[in-house]
């Protein structure tokens, strides 16, 4: 005669599906009952075999590349950067053209100004500006852990219409920066990160300036030792919005 | 350097990429999506598609619960809105009937004897078969090894009907070896 005392709970406990408690009543239970053991015996052989069965397709390698390929920031996506190169040289020529009358114009102006300029004009003229080239800040950040003596907040972009494209350590003012860049539309962004020591700050204001120069905009400011410098061709509101995204980010962690 | 620990720590508790903790149930997501479309290239366009929307929804899901279950619950409902399942869904429906369904004990039919003779691909047929809501539900719990709470977040359904719903497909992939070794 079978026992139908524990009928209903029979698979959840085989699922493993039954509070622990009750789990340890029924096996009591199994002890002496004959049929209840006979039936576990059974649904657990069940489930074995439609585990066995049932694992039956596996994916092509092919198929798994794409897949991981859609996922991984990777070296490939570099090619974006190729379109720069045609045009890297006249603008090396352009802006630098334009660094040097900055520089004869303002005689013993700001240095600190002057290298964000050239750091940012190289990453564009370069084919490879980037040592770590990821839209991902949780993938960018970590990056420079012990590359840099100091850490940092990136802002979450989506939907602002800033894209991370990654970022290299540089060293300006003699110091080891964090540069990043961004894009917007077109334009390139790069942000400057490094501590904020006598010559970085020299004839630089602690609260927020924004430089023109020609071409470029420069926005730099000071904010819990670290001092920043964004430097860009695209709009001042840009700037702007990119430089309160930042600022808000940084507050978001002191507080 | 406090701000430097700070920072490193965050990095580990939240920081698991969405490619971290997605690319691991690549296989079962797989398997799981040609089971359901029976089909190759309709598997890897429902695999594709769902890890282009979960990325995209990364940045919505709650860490803490349920990765998993969140995967394949993207995943079913990527195939609810394909071809094969709108066409499936015109044939069998199941009716809930939450506790009334009562699994067969294993002793009334000589099971055991009956499993012993159905080879793999018997059983394999028998679960292609199973209407569509049958089979995802016993291969979530009996492949996946799915929890029952997990199974519930992936089809979006009480656990209750987990319960239900997996003891009828069960009894129904029992009946249906049955009649393929009678018939044999």
């Amino acid at each position: 005669m079978a026992c139908t005392l524990w009928h209903k709970e029979i698979d959840a406990y085989v699922d493993g599906g039954l509070a622990q408690e009750r789990a340890r009543k029924f096996e009591a239970h199994l002890e002496g009952c004959a049929s209840c053991s006979a039936d576990v015996l059974a649904r657990m052989k069940w489930k074995r075999a439609t585990k066995l069965a049932g694992r039956r397709y596996a994916p092509t390698a092919e198929f798994r590349r794409r897949v991981v390929e859609s996922l991984t920031p990777k070296p490939e996506r570099r090619p974006n950067w190729n379109w720069l190169a045609g045009w890297a040289v006249s603008a090396v020529a352009i802006v630098l053209l334009l660094v040097f009358s900055y520089r004869g114009r303002v005689p013993g102006g700001n240095s600190a100004l002057s290298e964000v300029t050239d750091l940012h004009v190289s990453a564009l003229a370069s084919a490879a500006p980037l040592d770590v080239t990821s839209s991902d800040k949780h993938t960018v950040k970590p990056w420079f852990a012990g590359r840099l003596p100091f850490t940092f907040q990136l802002p979450a972009l989506e939907g602002t219409g800033f894209t991370l494209l990654g970022g290299r350590v540089v060293y300006l003012e003699h110091s080891p920066a964090a540069q990043l860049i961004f894009q917007v539309r077109k334009h390139r962004i790069s942000l400057f990160i490094l501590q904020d020591r006598p010559p970085a700050s020299r004839g630089l204001q602690a609260a927020q300036a924004i430089v023109e120069q020609e071409q470029f905009t420069i926005d730099t400011w000071s904010d819990a030792g670290l001092r920043y410098f964004l430097i860009t061709d695209a709009s001042r509101d840009d700037i702007r919005q990119l430089s309160g995204l930042l600022r808000a980010a940084a507050q978001a962690n002191g507080s | 350097m406090v701000l430097l620990l700070t920072s490193v720590r965050e990095e580990r508790a939240n920081g698991a990429s969405f490619a971290e903790l997605a690319l691991p149930l690549f296989d079962s997501l797989y398997n799981f999506a040609r089971w359901l479309a029976q089909d190759r290239s309709e598997a890897e366009d429902l695999v594709q598609e769902t890890y282009a929307k979960a990325l995209r929804a990364f940045g919505s899901f709650e860490q803490g619960t349920n990765f998993r279950a969140w995967m394949f619950r993207i995943l079913r409902n990527t195939f609810l809105n394909s071809r094969t399942a709108l066409a499936a869904a015109r044939t069998v429906p199941i009716e809930e009937d939450e506790y009334a369904s009562v699994p067969p004990s294993a002793q009334e039919t000589p099971e055991s004897i009956l499993l012993n003779l159905a080879d793999r691909e018997a059983i394999r047929q028998a679960i292609e078969e199973l209407p569509v809501g049958f089979r995802e539900v016993l291969l979530l719990s009996d492949v996946e090894e799915l929890s029952y709470r997990e199974i519930a977040e992936a089809l979006a359904i009480p656990i209750g009907t987990v319960m239900s719903r997996l003891a009828r497909a069960r009894g129904e992939l029992r009946k249906s070896l049955q009649g393929k070794l009678t018939r044999a």
